[in-house]
């Protein structure tokens, strides 16, 4: 067919205003929110029911076009920069959600429904979704489980694969696989709802999802600690998990980040603090009362040398405010800010810490590091300006260097946010050659023209 | 035309502080303009993308880029909730200028901004002239919210039910005015903004009638010109340094405390657009810094320096209130208002969302109407859910949006300026 005449079948299916063709339209599709070159599509098509997302994604192969499907397009590893002349689908068409059951605790949403929205239509009927990436009010449930998020609550709660119990995808023939049930318990075929999480729109399109919910807890309690050493804090994290106790939440800043925060809004954080530790438990209120009890004893046992616990809903948001401003005030420093998430076992959180200041020594470059300590997941950010060749390169290195630190360590290349285009090359280092053959056996089955989000995860051939 | 590499340097300029964004999308969030469409070209990050694509000259189609720049009402929504810091704004307007540059200003434009803006002589002679005969072409259609709608097809009309030019401007009601510091010892000079002048001059008394209440002295030069709001977001730069010129030349030689304005967006323009965009002649830049300390909004300065207090008692008429983007966002007044409303002895009502956009944006309005009509709409629910029954507000322009939505609603509602609520309570 012609660019035109397939142009046309897109028009048809999707309605003509929603196929977008303009050099200014593409243009601002060829980047995420990754920090790699970007890649301008063919063509962004937009459909708004189930039906025309099938049939783009069987155009597409009939024709051998490459096909990137983009939530919110906030991913950080560069899953929804397109493939050279590609197709990018857009799912903020399709963002309803289907039904909230409250009897049996689920929800059926399309994929394009934004996170934050859904968790506030939840809570709206007294129950609870807890992934909460920190891009929640802005990204989709459908990129979620592509990219299998996580969030602040991940240490007790999970993440997004453990709410997902249930989906429908669409094939590359444009056949809907439906997989998983409204039911709690579910063995029937093979799990291929799980197949799709962290799949990264590589082996199908997803088009309705079904998510578990939960009741929420009846209580809550935060508290900040400061600690005069990284180590402290971390031997902290340990202690309090080994005492059988697991909060919500359980954040880690280090100095360079706390004394960044503090500039940014002036809160009035510790500024000579090593270290700082976020903590919430939840639950019963008698439970909330113990728990909180027991993990303020084990913070002093550590060496906390101040201990300030949350009176009220106010202070409390000012616990989480500051956790939330870890990302943006560091982004506020230096024109680029690579946002890392290598994860390693919790009791090599220590280790990592001080592995990253070596790196940052021995590469002069500015690293600040806060992240989700409860569950080892770091996010070491690298502060600096891509325009600056030498630097730049010397930002590789570092990245290379983290990735082997981690592995080295028994951890993770990604704890959220995902393989996509920027850590595919480390992937048979984590695992092996032959898992990187398999999986790549498995996609050119399911996807025998390649055209499901090319070069991502498995890299390129 | 110019040649696209030409542009593509003078996008260079920008380049440091494009840079900036990393791309991180929270602004899909917050922006009323994505909020309906979903489009990338329609949120910030997209069109700091194209920006930047025309700065590295991996775009060729600069008019495209320039039609999505426009498609933005300038509220500096993303810039207040950029987690990076961009300065959105800053970047939007440089970027209109470079834009206009290129592809000059539209006659319509340019008819409007350098034949009559710059004229205000001019400008007040035609509005007078308009307001005798506007009845003409106009209807009335809503007596309470006094709204008319066009009587012809005029294409710049469509259907909305506007505010009709006042019969008696307010330069013509109170042409100047220089009165002593009383009880409070201070002494204010008025920018009154032509909205304000020409259509709410009533909003204009109000102010006069609050600050002789107060005892604070006046001086209120005449003639003055525009802000310079409305030429700048067009790109035109030349009209708003001229324009900047004449009030500072008006307002320069004036004793005075503060500068208090009842127009959000003049106020804001004053305060940090002014410094920051003045071209002109390097000998007026220390009269703009000072006069740009010394301006505030109207209910700020009641609030803040005269320590206007809410009433114990309300149980007056239920009022709820609209944060205008520009007091909002820019200058982060929103609590000063509110206190007003009290302090008027009404019984105030938040509404949903009193912080988004009412979708105005100025010359926005008239060229893409659906959208903003779209976005307004939504602000008239919120209004007409609150259970109100004025809905107010502390920006005039603000208020001609707010009056056509509720019109076209048929909503039982007035739209009023925060200050004549409180004037009236006197
Ligand atoms: C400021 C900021 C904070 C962040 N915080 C976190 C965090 O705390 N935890 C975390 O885990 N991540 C975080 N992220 C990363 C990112 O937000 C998440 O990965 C998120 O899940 C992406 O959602 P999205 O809708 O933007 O997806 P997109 O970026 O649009 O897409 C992500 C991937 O999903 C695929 N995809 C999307 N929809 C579908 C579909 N319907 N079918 C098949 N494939 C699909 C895309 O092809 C792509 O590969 C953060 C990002 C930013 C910018
Ligand atoms: S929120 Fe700020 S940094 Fe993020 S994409 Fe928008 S403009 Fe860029
Ligand atoms: S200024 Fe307002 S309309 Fe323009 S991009 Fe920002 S949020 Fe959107
Ligand atoms: S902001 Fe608007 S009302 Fe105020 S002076 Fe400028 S143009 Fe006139």
């Amino acid at each position: 067919m012609t660019k035109e005449a397939i142009i046309k079948e897109f028009e048809a299916i999707a309605g003509a205003d929603n196929v977008m063709t303009g050099e200014t339209d593409r243009h601002a599709y060829s980047y995420d929110a990754a920090v790699l070159d970007s890649v301008m599509p063919a063509l962004v098509v937009r459909p708004t029911t189930s039906e025309a997302l099938g049939a783009v994604t069987k155009l597409c192969n009939d024709n051998g076009l490459p096909l990137t499907v983009r939530g919110a397009g906030t991913n950080l590893s560069g899953g929804t920069i397109p493939h050279p002349g590609g197709v990018v689908v857009l799912t903020n068409g399709l963002n309803r959600i289907l039904e909230i059951n409250e009897a049996d605790m689920y929800a059926v949403v399309e994929p394009g429904v934004v996170t934050a929205q859904f968790a506030a239509e939840v809570a709206k009927r007294g129950l609870f979704y807890p992934p909460d990436p920190g891009s929640q009010a802005v990204s989709t449930l459908g990129g979620n489980v592509a990219e299998n998020a996580g969030g602040l609550r991940g240490l007790k709660y999970g993440v997004t694969k453990d709410y997902v119990m249930g989906m429908e995808f669409w094939d590359v023939n444009g056949e809907l696989i439906k997989s998983g049930s409204r039911t709690v318990k579910c063995v029937t075929g093979y799990n291929l709802a799980g197949l799709m999480v962290a799949s990264e729109g590589t082996l199908g399109v997803f088009d309705k999802i079904i998510l578990k919910l939960i009741p929420p807890a009846k209580a809550a309690k935060s508290m900040m600690a400061v600690f005069p050493s990284m180590k402290a804090a971390s031997e902290t994290v340990a202690s309090i998990i080994a005492n059988k106790i697991v909060p919500a939440t359980l954040e880690m800043m280090d100095n360079f980040t706390i004394r960044t925060v503090e500039n940014f809004r002036g809160a009035g954080l510790p500024v000579d603090a090593a270290a700082l530790l976020l903590i919430e438990v939840d639950g019963h209120p008698g439970q909330v009362a113990d728990e909180a009890a027991v993990v303020e004893r084990i913070c002093k046992e550590n060496g906390a040398t101040e201990l300030h616990v949350a009176k009220d809903a106010a202070e409390r948001d000012a616990v989480w405010q500051a956790r939330r401003d870890a990302l943006p005030a560091l982004a506020n420093l230096k024109p680029t800010c690579v946002l890392e998430d290598a994860t390693v076992p919790r009791s090599k959180i220590p280790a990592m810490i001080e592995a990253l200041e070596e790196i940052a020594k021995k590469l002069d470059l500015t690293i600040g590091t806060f992240g989700h300590a409860g569950d080892g997941n770091l996010h070491p950010t690298i502060l600096t300006d891509k325009r600056d060749k030498a630097e730049w390169e010397r930002v590789e290195k570092g990245i290379d260097m983290i990735f082997d630190k981690a592995l080295s360590m028994g951890g993770t290349l990604s704890g959220e946010h995902g393989i996509g285009l920027a850590k595919s090359k480390y992937l048979a280092q984590e695992t092996s050659k032959g898992t990187l053959a398999y999986a790549r056996r498995m996609k050119s089955v399911l996807d025998p023209k390649g055209i499901l989000n090319p070069d991502k995860i498995v890299g390129a051939e | 035309m110019a040649d696209i590499h030409k542009l593509a340097q003078m996008f260079k300029e920008l380049d440091d502080q494009l840079v900036g964004c990393m791309r991180c999308g929270m602004c899909q969030a917050v922006c009323p303009i994505f909020k309906l469409s979903g489009k990338e070209t329609d949120v910030t990050r997209g069109k700091l993308a194209l920006l930047d694509g025309l700065a590295s000259e991996m775009l060729t189609d600069p008019e495209g880029v320039n039609e999505k720049l426009n498609r933005c009402l300038l509220c500096g929504t993303c810039q207040a909730n950029c987690p990076s810091g961009v300065s959105v704004m800053d970047i939007f307007l440089k970027a209109r200028a470079i834009m206009t540059g290129y592809f000059g200003l539209s006659p319509a434009k340019k008819a409007i901004f350098r034949g009559l803006l710059k004229n205000p002589k001019l400008f007040n002679a035609l509005t007078e002239m308009g307001a005798k005969f506007q009845g003409i072409f106009t209807k009335k259609v809503d007596d309470m919210l006094g709204s008319s709608c066009a009587r012809f097809n005029a294409p710049i009309i469509a259907d909305r039910h506007f505010n009709t030019l006042a019969s008696k401007p307010f330069h013509k009601i109170v042409p100047e005015l220089d009165t002593p510091a009383g009880a409070s010892g201070l002494r204010v000079a008025f920018y009154v903004g032509c909205v304000i002048d020409k259509i709410y001059p009533q909003v204009g008394e109000a102010i006069l009638k609050v600050l002789k209440h107060h005892g604070v002295g006046v001086y209120l030069p005449a003639g003055q010109a525009c802000c310079g709001i409305p030429v700048l977001s067009s790109g035109d730069t030349d009209t708003f340094d001229t324009l900047v010129g004449m009030n500072v030349d008006r307002l320069k030689d004036g004793e005075f405390d503060y500068l208090v304005t009842g127009c959000a967006s003049c106020t804001s323009t004053i305060k940090e657009l002014w410094p920051h965009m003045y071209k002109g002649d390097s000998s007026r830049t220390y009269d703009i810094g000072v006069l740009a300390r010394k301006t505030m909004d109207i209910s700020q300065f009641l609030v803040d320096i005269l320590k206007v207090e809410p009433k114990e008692l309300a149980g007056g008429k239920s009022v709820t209130y609209h944060d205008p983007c520009h007091l909002k966002n820019s200058l982060g007044i929103t609590a000063q208002p509110r206190t007003l409303i009290k302090a008027a002895g009404c019984d105030f009502k938040e509404m949903t969302d009193a912080g988004t956009c009412c979708g105005c944006g100025g010359s926005f309005n008239i060229a893409h109407y659906e959208l903003s009509k779209e976005i307004g709409s939504r602000k008239a629910d919120n209004i007409i859910a609150s259970k109100a029954s004025v809905a107010a507000t502390s920006c005039p322009a603000c208020m001609l949006q707010i009056t056509d939505m509720l019109s076209q609603k048929g909503a039982d509602m007035s739209v009023k300026h925060v200050i004549e609520l409180y004037a009236d309570s006197l």
